[in-house]
């Protein structure tokens, strides 16, 4: 709490007329409140005489003002809102008008109750424990599903930033970066981000059978994450920079995700399996909610890096399903990268569901674990007797590096076994990356 | 100085509660989370004991979310209400602890309940005058500029902010009639006694 803090004491009554006294507000003027001023208290008469009035600004000059409108005057005063001449003559005028004297203290006052709503930064963790605490006294009868929480938990904290940031940071730049065989660079805006989650998001939305908030501006975009952000991204430049849009982008985006939190609470388990399409690939419903979560948290560093805001990593919960998540998308991917010939491991044939070459993928930190990736089909049994290297890197890394913001070639990590399957291994993680 | 969501939305929201909707209890939590914190912090200032107060709070509305009445005014207001009688009652609580003197601790009651009674003032003033206030305090418009902003004239702009601010200085008027009852039913004076006491635990 350290909002202005004006306080106006026992108040400033002056102790020789009997007649209050006000502090002058001119006094103040480079204050954006009325702070007062320490050298210039109010209380008893100066023992100093008034320096004489500079000739330049004869009290004479000062427009003539009816009572009428010095007291209509007492508001824009107490706020300090009124010109030099007004408050000049208000003052004076409130010497030997006693009325306007007491309202002009009491309007004064007044305005050390207006406070700001400061967003004080919440702990994040908060929202965690008190809705917890919540469920445990009334539990939820329409609960959000469990592999929506991550979602649930990142929307709320990229929120939260927004907030915190204030309307002044939506055209910041920021670098959007993801790995397509070297590190690739966007840059954009805030506000373009906020669009890119929002789009994508619609995804789930559209699988859901949720009116997309694209769909709605008449737009009919491609699902393929990135050009779909492209297309909605020209939409919007031609449509011209529309002054303060940035609030709204925010509450599209945030409209979007509680009605997708809402929607699959009520769908029921049952909703777990539906195919959300991405285009190129597709992911059950479960598993999007999971990568929308990752993308959010990603991009929501992406802005906290820019505007040099802190931003902490998921919670250790949220964070495992998300590695969880990279960790079974990583054989088809390794997959994808040997029919591509960018493999160095050599392939062997290995039916679905017979034990196949495994990698033990072991994740250290807070939400990490242990892995075993079949290395020769998708389809494969991955197994500690057949497993053939291990790997150990830090959580957050492997985070980056599956987010294509660290290059493989740079990742610390701990190795034994065959280098070239964790080689390929840690390139097929950096594939995982997109726009 | 934030203004209340629709009645729309505070009724839905109500009924979202009433259902069960662990969705809406998260909403509620971004929308509100930061006001209860703030208020509650204003009156302990302390971070845990605020913490605290947020989960009371948040836990007493979502087992109970049927003692916000709409026709009473918005769910922010109740929410606003709730925070303060409680962060009071908790203040009271620690300082029967000896953590200070009686006489500290009423002025510091004395000085939360005028800051509530303001916040709920400007919440609930008209909104021209809100926005004029607004105009003023926080983007630091002179008057003149206010009213083109506004789109009114410079007189109505002044006359707005005296308004504005003498419906505001009643805050520190001795509270006899704005005293805020955070729930109307029953003599409880304490919301979080005011029902079913042999039901639950408190919070």
């Amino acid at each position: 709490m350290s909002g202005p803090a004006y306080h106006n004491g026992n108040g400033p009554l002056g102790e020789g007329d009997g007649l209050p006294r006000v502090p002058n507000q001119r006094d103040q003027s480079g204050s954006p409140l009325p702070v007062r001023e320490p050298q210039a208290p109010a209380g008893p008469p100066r023992p100093v005489p008034p320096p004489p009035v500079p000739e330049t600004a004869p009290p004479t000059r000062l427009p003539l003002y009816d009572h009428g409108t010095l007291k209509s005057l007492l508001g824009a005063w107490a706020l300090a809102v009124c010109s030099r001449d007004e408050s000049l003559a208000v003052e004076v005028h409130l010497t030997d008008c006693a009325a306007c004297a007491e309202e002009a203290l009491r309007l004064r006052d007044a305005v050390g109750l207006l406070h700001r709503e400061e967003s004080l930064d919440l702990d994040p963790l908060l929202r965690a424990r008190v809705l917890e605490g919540c469920l445990g006294r009334r539990p939820a009868r329409i609960p959000v599903p469990e592999w929506a929480g991550p979602y649930d938990a990142e929307a709320a904290r990229l929120d939260a930033l927004l907030r915190d940031l204030g309307d002044s940071y939506w055209h910041e730049p920021v670098d959007l970066r993801w790995y397509d065989g070297a590190p690739v660079t966007r840059k954009v805006t805030v506000g373009e981000v906020i669009t890119h989650l929002t789009t994508v998001d619609g995804l789930v939305a559209v699988a859901l059978d949720v009116p997309d908030t694209d769909r709605k501006g008449g737009l009919d975009l491609p699902l393929d994450p990135m050009r779909r952000t492209e297309a909605l991204w020209a939409a919007q430049r031609a449509a011209a920079e529309e002054s303060g849009a940035g609030a709204d982008l925010r509450d599209v985006w945030r409209g979007q995700s509680h009605t997708l939190l809402r929607t699959v609470s009520f769908a029921g388990g049952g909703a777990a399996r539906i195919g959300v399409d991405y285009g190129s690939f597709a992911l059950p419903l479960r598993d999007a909610f999971v990568d929308r979560a990752f993308e959010c948290w990603i991009h929501a560093w992406d802005i906290a890096e820019a505007v040099a805001y802190p931003y902490d990593p998921p919670s250790p919960r949220n964070m495992n399903r998300m590695i969880d998540l990279a960790a079974r998308m990583l054989p088809a991917a390794i997959a994808h990268r040997r029919r591509d010939g960018l493999a160095d491991s050599a392939g062997r044939l290995a039916d679905a569901g017979s034990p196949g070459r495994s990698l033990l993928l072991e994740i250290e930190g807070a939400g990490g674990g242990r892995w075993y990736l079949p290395l020769d089909s998708p389809g494969a049994v991955a197994s500690r007797e057949h497993a053939v290297a291990h790997v150990v890197l830090d959580g957050v890394e492997f985070c980056q590096l599956a987010a294509g913001h660290l290059e493989p070639e740079r990742i610390a990590f701990g190795q034994e076994g065959d280098r070239d399957v964790i080689r390929d291994v840690l390139y097929a993680t950096a594939s995982l990356s997109r726009l | 100085m934030a203004t209340p969501a629709p009645p729309r939305w505070d009724r839905k929201m109500q009924q979202r509660l009433a259902r069960g909707e662990e969705a809406a209890l998260g909403e509620l939590y971004d929308r509100y989370a930061t006001l209860v914190h703030n208020l509650a912090h204003r009156v302990l200032d302390d971070d845990e004991a605020a913490d605290l107060i947020t989960r009371e709070v948040f836990g007493y509305i979502w087992e109970n979310p049927d003692d916000y009445d709409p026709k009473h005014g918005s769910l922010r207001s109740w929410i606003a209400a709730l925070t303060q009688s409680q962060a009071v009652h908790r203040l009271r609580q620690y300082a029967s602890r000896g953590r200070s003197t009686a006489t500290e601790v009423e002025a510091r009651v004395r000085q939360a309940n005028t800051a509530a009674r303001a916040d709920f003032i400007v919440t609930s003033m008209p909104a021209p005058l809100r926005d004029a206030l607004e105009l003023a305090y926080r983007e630091r418009l002179d008057y003149r500029a206010a009213a083109t902003d506004l789109g009114v004239s410079a007189d109505e702009s002044r006359r707005r902010l005296r308004l504005g601010l003498q419906l505001l200085s009643t805050a520190m008027d001795p509270a006899d009639s704005l005293e805020i009852r955070p729930l109307e039913r029953g003599t409880a004076t304490h919301p979080f006694d005011a029902r079913g006491q042999g039901r639950r635990s408190r919070p």
